[in-house]
């Protein structure tokens, strides 16, 4: 009964919470929401106009590859950035109530993953529009798409540490996500490359989930165990080094706000 | 010494030998880049101090603590460390039942959001569930006489008018430990009478309480124990609450601390 009440009680902080940033994000603007599923699809579209002459010319659903790297490092990048705040922005919070600090970034992902929602749902009409065959494999894809989740909660969670002990972070992420942009594969093809540097890719977490999408989605196949176990993996890792920091650095935060 | 009354009652709170450390230093909003060139320069400099050093009480079941001293005698800090929201570096603090910690009441608010809004934010902070809430929550506007400011933003509120809404949120806690910091005097002459029958009404109703005070008064009329600090150091903890109030007021004047 007890534990009933206070996971009542942090159902209701965690709405709360979710309710608040969504607010502040959206401004009670329709267009503020529109914007962020607007951006995307304006982003698809510029590579879609600039790189169809180099990459697209010798590839079928052009389109459909592009948009899957768009949309799951769009997600990528929303999630971790903005997860990046969720400590400093809530610092006159946590330093005077005791509450579980990982509800900020949980609640500043919430958004995020709701415009990951909608977007994939445009992904999906996309497909549509250019004759994808849709099979029993597409529901595969819940399986990268929890483990990224996860896999962003837990980068989020180490960023959001690091930002609070250094706040050029933002500057320095900022960079390092347009590298991994790059690295990412969005708008080109791997296979060009030799088979050892195509192994490398596999490094890139972000990558990994991207391909998992474009085997189910293009190829109509199933992944190998490989690229299964990497995604899970990189989940697991990546929210166990967060959830280590967090408890580590629980009462220390306050010292750097 | 045992005093047989006291034997009886639970201890609510028991502190015991509690240091809290406290960092300063050259660290704070330096970016990584800064921090790495400094540490090779060895010239990265972390202070540490301790907010509060050696401090042992213990509270009973419907007790009052009064904590007095100057600026910078640890007060706050303490006050963090038993709502748990830093941990003491010595010492175990131990309590039982919910705690519910009135720290700086009125930050914390959100300026975009509106007066509701930020009511129920405030509300699920203190660990209110939702029915709660919806029952109290005009109970809540009236007390804090904010009827036709409902929808406005909390930016556009005064400051007398923030403190309002925050007393009238906070005063709503049904907890077993009371933690009060410098919450008691708000708003205008109506309003402190106001706020300071409700304050009375929840303590008399066998909440444990603490409070920080720089009122030596309200301290003499509200508490029946009272701890006094000196830059982190315990200087007395007694239920004496009349002499070593006096003793304080002395302190105050001569800057001489008494021999206990």
């Amino acid at each position: 009964m007890e534990i009933l009440q206070s996971l009542k009680r942090r159902q209701f902080l965690f709405e709360e919470l979710v309710k608040r940033d969504f607010r502040k994000k959206y401004k009670r603007t329709i267009l503020g929401m529109g914007w962020s599923i607007l951006s995307p699809l304006l982003t698809l579209l510029v590579m879609k106009l600039v790189f169809t002459q180099f990459f697209g010319r010798t590839m079928a659903h052009y389109t459909i590859y592009l948009f899957c790297g768009n949309l799951l490092f769009h997600y990528y990048r929303e999630s971790t950035s903005t997860g990046m705040s969720s400590l400093v922005n809530n610092a006159s919070i946590f330093t005077k109530i005791n509450i579980p600090k990982y509800l900020f970034l949980f609640s500043h992902n919430v958004a995020a993953l709701i415009n990951f929602s909608i977007n994939i749902g445009i992904f999906f009409i996309f497909c549509l529009v250019d004759r994808i065959d849709f099979s029993w494999r597409f529901f595969l894809l819940f399986y990268p798409v929890v483990c990224f989740l996860i896999f962003n909660l837990g980068v989020g969670l180490v960023l959001s540490a690091l930002y609070v002990f250094f706040r050029d972070v933002r500057y320095l992420y900022d960079v390092f996500t347009l590298l991994l942009m790059y690295l990412s594969a969005i708008f080109y093809s791997i296979e060009s490359f030799p088979a050892l540097y195509q192994k490398c890719f596999l490094l890139n977490p972000v990558f990994v989930y991207i391909s998992y999408f474009r085997t189910v989605v293009l190829a109509g196949e199933v992944p190998g165990l490989l690229v299964h176990a990497l995604c899970i993996g990189y989940a697991l890792v990546a929210f166990g080094i967060g959830a280590y920091i967090y408890k580590k650095y629980n009462h220390q935060f306050l010292y750097y706000v | 010494m045992s005093d047989p009354v006291q034997e009886k009652r639970k201890v609510v709170i028991d502190c015991r030998d509690v240091s809290v450390r406290y960092l300063t230093g050259d660290f704070k909003s330096i970016g990584l880049k800064e921090y790495i060139l400094r540490r090779i320069k060895g010239d990265y400099h972390v202070t540490e101090f301790w907010a509060n050093r050696d401090v042992t009480f213990r509270l009973y079941a419907g007790d009052m603590l009064g904590i007095i001293g100057n600026n910078g005698a640890g007060k706050s800090t303490l006050l963090k460390a038993i709502s748990k929201i830093m941990v003491p570096s010595h010492g175990t603090i131990k309590t039982r039942g919910r705690i519910a910690a009135l720290l700086e009441l009125t930050s914390g608010f959100d300026g975009d959001l509106t007066i509701r809004e930020n009511t129920y934010l405030r509300g699920a902070l203190l660990g209110y569930t939702r029915d709660f809430m919806d029952k109290k929550y005009d109970e809540i506007i009236r007390f804090a006489e904010l009827e036709n400011f409902q929808d406005h933003y909390f930016k556009q509120l005064s400051s007398g008018m923030r403190s309002r809404l925050a007393f009238a949120i906070a005063s709503l806690v049904q907890s077993d430990i009371l933690i009060l910091d410098e919450v008691l005097a708000v708003g205008d002459g109506s309003f402190r009478q106001k706020s300071g029958d409700k304050l009375k009404q929840i303590l008399s109703s066998g909440v444990t309480g603490i409070l920080v005070s720089h009122s030596i008064r309200q301290v003499r009329a509200l508490c029946d124990k009272v701890l006094w600090l000196h830059r982190g150091r315990q200087i007395a903890f007694s239920d004496d609450v009349g002499k070593i109030c006096d003793d304080y007021m002395k302190f105050l004047q001569t800057k001489k601390l008494p021999e206990y």
